[in-house]
């Protein structure tokens, strides 16, 4: 057991330091994270972490990547977060879209794809969920024929962020009715620059649209386009669904660190501090930061020595989301009135919180997930 | 960083609890408990291994080994709930290994580490194993003194952990590390390493029989743990265990290789046991339905002896205070 980082880690770190301190991605715009403002700030910046080698660390040396090691890739994301540096624009091809081709793409594929998503000319998003398939997303709807040497697709998605902006889409369809649920659905890249795929922004409880909905009439996808073979959807889907958590848990962490680090702060600052009530509640976010730091680090070492997360891996999702919203929550009630002014700070973070349980898997399937897989308890849903 | 334990911390913990389970099954926790005492051919045996001595100096009769082996081992031990004077002889040797004067240590250390004398440590309204102890450290905020067992004025505490010996524990002695030492705040934090190990043990027996038990037990026809709510009444107790057991890790970590990180590792432990402990095993006791409210079931013990660990941690909510006051600090 060694706490502590590497010679080789503690290098990897100061080295982005001292990139992040000469390149200072400046202020958040002003207005909504769904602007266009936002939007070329996020590009911009992946743009210089291009440049610079940065911009997917954990992506082997020979697609552009450092090769760097799951710790080391965590110290990235941190250090992002550390940096007060957006996420890259196309955080989705970096996390889940490039993993997902080197595990289950052809070469062509590679060629074609992997660069374009690292310099952020191409942005990709995830139509993976539908109105009536969400945490089962097996039951998803959307159709793809046989229509010549390509296929036909039809159907809605919806959570879809960053379509607006996006080229391509990880989409799963079905593609044999016949089939059993799993079975008969095949992985795409789709073409977002056709009229038959509609774009819709979806209006959140914060007022901005982070998220999408799509609707395509009959959009044409070659078959060089098909990822993983016919029929072999749910496994590749698997693949960008078990990449989805890893990186970004530590990013999520710092930024909620930093959040928990201000409200002590302004209570601090506001005398509440010698309330022990006030205190104790403070410091039992600041117990639940450090249990998820901990134990986000701990979920790395499984994976790194055993090939495969421990029991903890499966808690860090849960962990975060419970603890952030109840940090808002805290927020509210120490600070008052004040800041639950529409477009505040805290008013904003209170508002946002709430998605946190829910996307990228509600706590409850969450929970389902961990009694049945790592528990071993026995399953009751088909 | 590396979160793993060593080849040999491995092949301890995977002997304590191959030894524990064979030696120490709740037939016998139980039939020590009822009798009020402890499981003395167990306590021979742990004594001849040399599980006393674990983190004491080789000069004085001990394997030299750190605060995680012995947190492993407790850690073992509490999952086990044996009943032994282990906790105290432990926590006393720890606390005379790592701030008592040359003196104490060379009266005290032998004998604690063959077993052939047992320890008792806590603060004194709640110290573990006092009775039959040659030797009790009694903690306060401010100090930490040794006092002998002849001169100690010890109180038999009938705790609801029958498996384990408390005390109420008067008597001057003699400051730990003499008069005027420093070092008796490092005590606390050493010995809040060591209690959160047992209580991660304790909380994983009890996530473990439960979810056992919820494959077995049939109502309506299916098993028990196939209904929701009660699924995610274990996965939250595994969200605690394995909470607890990062902040305990980290603690036993930094008291053996980063000292100054100890304070806020120890107040991090403290917190995250003390609540695992107390919210978790309850879950043990509901998941088991009406069974698990009876004598004759195992669960119990479990919660019982966390109830107590918790109590000999001191105050879950100070601990989260002093963390907030101490982030606001820097």
């Amino acid at each position: 057991m060694d706490l502590t980082f590497s010679e080789r880690e503690s290098a990897f770190r100061d080295e982005l330091r001292a990139w992040f301190a000469a390149n200072d991605p400046g202020p958040q715009p002003g207005g909504s994270s769904d602007s266009d403002a936002h939007y070329a700030w996020r590009r911009d910046f992946q743009r210089r972490l291009y440049a610079a080698g940065w911009a997917a660390p954990h992506w082997p040396v020979e697609y552009g990547g450092r090769g760097a090691t799951l710790t080391e890739s965590a110290i990235f994301f941190e250090e992002l977060g550390r940096a007060r540096a957006p996420l890259p624009a196309n955080v989705l091809g970096i996390l889940l879209g490039g993993p997902t081709l080197m595990a289950w793409g052809t070469d062509e594929q590679k060629d074609r794809f992997l660069g374009p998503i690292l310099s952020a000319d191409e942005i990709w998003c995830q139509g993976f969920s539908e109105p009536d398939a969400g945490s089962d997303l097996a039951a998803l709807k959307t159709r793809a024929v046989r229509d010549g040497d390509g296929w036909l697709v039809t159907g809605q998605k919806v959570w879809t962020s960053g379509a607006q902006h996006a080229k391509w889409c990880m989409l799963v369809a079905r593609t044999d009715a016949e089939a059993a649920r799993h079975k008969g659905l095949t992985y795409f890249l789709m073409d977002m620059e056709q009229d038959a795929v509609q774009v819709r922004p979806l209006r959140q409880i914060t007022g901005e649209s982070e998220f999408n909905e799509l609707f395509i009439e009959g959009a044409r996808i070659p078959d060089d386009n098909v990822v993983g073979g016919v029929g072999n959807g749910w496994k590749v889907a698997l693949t960008t669904l078990m990449n989805e958590r890893a990186g970004l848990a530590f990013f999520l962490q710092v930024r909620m660190r930093r959040l928990l680090d201000d409200l002590i702060g302004e209570a601090a600052a506001r005398g509440l501090l010698g309330d022990d009530l006030v205190a104790d509640r403070l410091g039992a976010l600041h117990v639940k930061a450090e249990i998820l730091r901990l134990t986000a680090y701990r979920g790395l070492t499984a994976i790194e020595k055993y090939g495969q997360p421990g029991p903890e891996g499966s808690l860090t999702k849960w962990m975060w989301s419970e603890a952030n919203q109840e940090l808002t929550e805290l927020a509210a009630d120490l600070l008052g009135p004040e800041v639950l002014v529409a477009g505040s700070r805290w008013g904003y973070e209170l508002l946002r919180a709430r998605g946190n349980s829910l996307e990228g898997g509600t706590t409850e399937i969450l929970k389902n997930i961990v009694a049945e897989r790592v528990l071993g308890l026995p399953r009751v849903r088909g | 960083m590396n979160f793993d334990f060593s080849e040999d911390q491995r092949t301890i913990k995977a002997t304590a609890r191959e030894l524990l389970a064979s030696r120490s099954p709740f037939e016998r926790v139980r039939e020590a408990a009822e009798a009020g005492r402890y499981d003395g051919a167990l306590w021979r045996e742990l004594c001849e291994l040399g599980w006393p001595g674990i983190a004491i100096a080789e000069e004085h009769g001990g394997q030299a080994l750190g605060a995680v082996e012995l947190a492993v081992l407790l850690e073992e031990l509490g999952y086990a709930v044996a009943a032994t004077p282990l906790l105290g002889s432990a926590l006393a040797a720890l606390a005379i290994q790592h701030a008592g004067s040359d003196a104490q240590r060379a009266r005290w250390l032998p004998g604690l580490a063959s077993g052939e004398l047992t320890g008792g440590f806590g603060r004194g309204e709640l110290v573990a194993d006092a009775q039959e102890a040659a030797v009790i450290v009694v903690v306060d905020d401010a100090a930490a003194r040794v006092v002998t067992g002849d001169e100690a004025r010890v109180e038999p505490i009938d705790a609801i952990d029958p498996t384990r010996r408390y005390a109420r524990v008067q008597g001057d002695g003699e400051p730990l590390g003499g008069a005027g030492s420093a070092l008796a705040s490092v005590v606390p934090d050493r010995a809040t390493c060591a209690v959160a190990a047992e209580l991660v043990g304790v909380c994983q027996r009890a996530l473990d029989m439960t979810v056992a038990y919820l494959k077995e037990r049939k109502q309506f026809g299916v098993p028990v743990g196939t209904f929701q709510a009660v699924q995610h009444r274990c996965a939250q107790m595994l969200l605690h265990t394995e909470g607890a057991r990062s902040a305990a890790y980290f603690a036993a970590w930094a008291a053996d290789a980063a000292p100054e990180r100890l304070p806020e590792a120890a107040g991090l432990a403290r917190a995250a046991a003390g609540d695992a402990g107390r919210r978790g095993t309850p879950s043990a006791i509901q998941a088991h339905g009406g069974i698990g409210f009876t004598w004759e079931a195992d669960v119990h013990w479990l919660y019982k002896r966390a109830q107590l660990d918790a109590a000999l941690l001191g105050s879950a909510a100070s601990a989260r205070s002093a963390l907030a006051r101490l982030v606001a600090a820097r």
